[in-house]
């Protein structure tokens, strides 16, 4: 008895010292912690991220990715605003990738990526991303890390509660913020209720290529509708969409629209309005809008405009749609992983409500209405809720999980990150954020497989983190080890933009069918030349066209003759690498334009409209080898009606001259 | 206070010797591969470092010489021509100054090439561009070989 206690006693001083060691790291925040997070999150030299981290560059319109857990920035992936850094929106093959019924627009505001999934899990194929202002959806291919297509989405307006995938990305949705006129006219603003609409858009996504196409747009009363996910599991089936607005309201929003005690979650079952629209149900309507799609085969995109939609009134499709009332203005609508909790983020409540998959159906089931909404049933708020989290903190944004059966929720005005018990609710640890955290993210959150060993926290304001840079300073992501029980801090990067939301992944899931060159040989461009022999000027009228290739390190043709001033000279140049890492620049002095920046294998076009007389020179912009500083060329510029013939030369020879 | 000096000393002498230790390797280390450099290297014997270990050469073929003028023309020419120095050597008779393997190798592994055999070096040093690599399959550099066995030198 006297040993057993004895090594009881050992055991016990041995497990306090292991317990106060760890104790001890949480509590300070300086010394042997900092020491501990730094090397957590040193990825060192010539090593690899475990986690690509696509962060939205809100009001920026592009999307950044990040490696995690080093917080190293890779790549700006141009999506709905030109950059002239890779000619995106210059050149003249992606000048169609912005177009849209208003024309062509150089900007949007691009919010919540979102990452395609197979069997409820991250495929890493696409990424998908909103554009807020002139409602689109972009999708990414993760071979390329290219902007590859773009839909707009008409009948809509601030595409906010866009663009989380179903479970198969069956479908990328799109929800409206603002509700507009349906169909859009001229009438006075104050009419609003009931004749303004706000429209759910499910966009189908073709398995094999990922082919955009507008399947049916559900058209919903005037609300605003703020974000949405995908049921899962036992849910899948099921969209969740958050609304706040439902007073309706049309103008002082911050007042009008926080009237009522009680928002609504919509959930809509889209597996029955399929059904119902494969059988012919719906109404076609007259529509006007853009579909832009990018071929990594004609390294070029074309602009379509199509012109019909299927529209599907709710009251037409009876038991697909109903309405969870959810405490004052929900912004996250979040789904766990197993499909049975609905997180309603309320963010002017006191509360954070989980409704439940399973009460809601028998509820459904049941008929247990509160009445209704422009047709739609309301559901009781008592018989369906899963629990509550009570005062978990001011303002709750957005809701990710981790898999091991915790949550993790932001709190916009207290400015921290809140871990939580889901079926328990309970509080379990809380950690501060600098400052005003938005969305938060763990890779595979929005999933039923999250890799809960980081969360991201996205913040909006930095005021004293960073060396001041002016009145505008960066805004900022933080990245917590949550594979404890308590969460630690362990580093806080600067990001581009807003860093509005954010979808991780493990990298190796990307990495290895990620491209390192384009093959010349697969090249389609109407102008690709693929060998220096072809390399040619061609005048028609007062357009030149130069078809011009280049490879370490010169250009082929580089002196040219003949170009006259009101010309319209198109450059058509294709890089003849075919290694990885190898891409050249061009530039022409005077042109109203970008850079081009030219991958192996890759054709790309710039204008230019010499304006002088002289002869002017052209170079490479990207240091592709030791002799790059030597990778130029001339055009000489006569004046109009010159008898300078169009002549081209490499080294004083004729080109095709072998 | 005479130890604590005694102390300080010992560290100071441990961080200088770690210091010189590095530099020494470092300096023992370059002059040896200098010395290497210069050793005369049979270019008929030297096959390169790359995939290519072998060959075994018959009677030309002429339709694998077509295929290879057809991809020397699409991934070669905008860098070399047959008999004039471009941007590369002019490579009528290169059949004659290298071995069959070490083509291959220079065509299929050109950054280990240029950077470790010794005739590859002297090539870059002469010529400041690197060759580029243009990922070629093994077959395709043979078909390229063959092309090369049809070049005569210009007398």
């Amino acid at each position: 008895m006297k040993t057993i206690f004895k090594s009881l006693l050992a055991l016990t001083i041995v497990s306090t010292i292991l317990s106060s060691c760890g104790n001890g790291g949480d509590k300070g925040k300086q010394g042997a912690l900092s020491g501990s997070a730094a090397e957590k999150v040193y990825v060192a030299p010539g090593e690899h991220d475990e986690f690509y981290a696509f962060v939205s560059g809100g009001f920026s319109g592009q999307l950044a990715v990040y490696g995690l857990p080093s917080g190293r920035l890779f790549k700006v992936i141009p999506v709905f605003s030109v950059d002239a850094e890779k000619a995106y929106g210059f050149n003249e093959e992606t000048k169609p990738m912005l177009n849209t019924s208003h024309g062509f627009i150089p900007w949007d505001d691009s919010h919540h990526p979102d990452i395609s999934q197979t069997a409820g899990e991250l495929d890493g194929r696409w990424v998908f991303i909103n554009g807020n202002n002139t409602p689109r959806i972009a999708k990414i291919d993760l071979t390329t890390f290219e902007t590859t297509e773009i839909i707009e989405i008409p009948n809509s307006a601030g595409n906010h509660s866009s663009s989380f995938v179903t479970e198969n990305t069956e479908y990328v949705v799109a929800g409206t913020r603002f509700s507009v006129p349906y169909p859009q006219r001229d009438m006075p603003i104050k009419e609003y209720k009931g004749n303004f609409k706000g429209a759910l858009t499910f966009i189908s996504v073709d398995p094999k290529d990922g082919t955009m196409d507008i399947k049916f747009q559900i058209m919903m009363p005037g609300f605003n509708y703020d974000l949405s996910h995908p049921g899962r599991g036992k849910s899948h089936g099921w969209f969740f969409f958050t609304t706040y607005n439902t007073e309706e309201a049309n103008s002082l929003l911050e007042v009008n629209a926080s009237q009522n005690d009680k928002d609504f979650i919509a959930a809509i079952n889209w597996k029955k309005i399929e059904e119902y629209v494969n059988n012919g149900g719906g109404t076609k309507a007259p529509t006007n809008y853009a579909h832009n799609v990018y071929s990594d085969e004609t390294h070029s995109a074309t602009s379509t405009m199509k012109k019909e939609i299927l529209i599907v009134n709710p009251s037409d499709v009876p038991g697909a749609i109903y309405f969870l009332p959810t405490p004052k203005s929900p912004h996250g609508c979040d789904v766990d992983p197993t499909g049975e909790y609905i997180i309603g983020n309320g963010k002017l409540a006191a509360e954070l409500t989980a409704h439940s998959f399973t009460k809601m159906l028998a509820a459904i089931e049941g008929k247990k209405f509160d009445g209704e909404a422009y047709g739609i049933p309301i559901l009781k708020y008592e018989d369906i809720l899963g629990g509550v989290v009570k005062q978990p903190g001011l303002g709750p944004l957005h809701t990710e999980f981790d898999g091991k059966g915790y949550a993790y929720t932001t709190f916009f005005i207290s400015s921290e990150v809140v871990k939580w018990k889901l079926g328990t609710w309970e509080v379990i640890d809380r950690k501060p954020t600098y400052y005003s955290v938005g969305h938060l993210m763990i890779p595979g959150g929005n999933s039923r497989k999250p890799f809960g060993k980081y969360v991201l926290a996205m913040n909006k304001i930095t005021k004293d983190r960073y060396i001041p840079t002016g009145p505008e300073v960066t805004q900022s992501a933080q990245l917590y080890d949550i594979t404890g029980e308590k969460m630690e801090l362990l580093l806080d990067f600067p990001t581009i933009g807003e860093p509005h939301y954010a979808a991780g992944i493990p990298a190796e899931l990307i990495k290895e069918r990620s491209k390192k060159i384009y093959k010349l040989e697969e090249n389609k461009h109407k102008y690709v030349v693929k060998t220096e022999a072809e390399s040619k000027v061609v005048r028609t009228g007062n357009e030149v066209h130069i078809y011009m290739t280049m490879i370490r390190s010169h250009f082929s043709p580089d002196n040219i003759e003949g170009v006259q001033v009101g010309d319209k000279v198109y450059f058509h140049v294709t890089n003849l690498e075919q290694d990885y890492d190898v891409p050249h620049g061009i530039a022409m002095i005077g042109a109203q334009t970008s850079e081009l920046l030219i991958m192996p294998g890759q054709t790309e076009t710039f204008v230019w409209e010499p304006k002088q007389v002289g002869v002017w020179p052209f170079y490479c912009t990207d240091f592709c080898s030791a002799l790059h500083q030597e990778m130029q060329g001339y055009v000489r510029v006569s004046p109009k009606g010159s008898n300078v013939p169009v002549t081209y030369t490499l080294d004083g020879d004729a080109i095709g001259a072998e | 206070m005479k130890l604590k000096v005694f102390v300080l000393a010992g560290m100071v002498a441990l961080v200088a010797s770690c210091g010189s230790d590095g530099k020494k390797d470092d300096k023992s280390a370059q002059p040896q591969e200098e010395v290497k450099e210069a050793v005369e290297v049979d270019p008929m014997k030297d096959k390169g470092i790359g995939p290519v270990k072998s060959i075994t050469l018959g009677e030309i073929d002429q339709a694998m010489a077509d295929q290879g003028h057809e991809l020397f023309k699409a991934k070669c020419s905008a860098c070399h021509k047959e008999d004039k120095r471009f941007v590369g050597p002019a490579l009528a008779g290169v059949t004659e100054r290298r071995t069959p393997e070490w083509i291959m190798n220079m065509i299929l592994n050109p950054e280990v090439m240029v950077a470790e055999n010794p005739i590859a070096k002297q090539l870059l040093a002469e010529y400041l561009s690197p060759m580029a690599n243009q990922s070629l399959t093994e077959q395709e550099a043979r078909f390229v070989l063959e092309y090369f066995r049809t070049l005569k030198v210009a007398e």
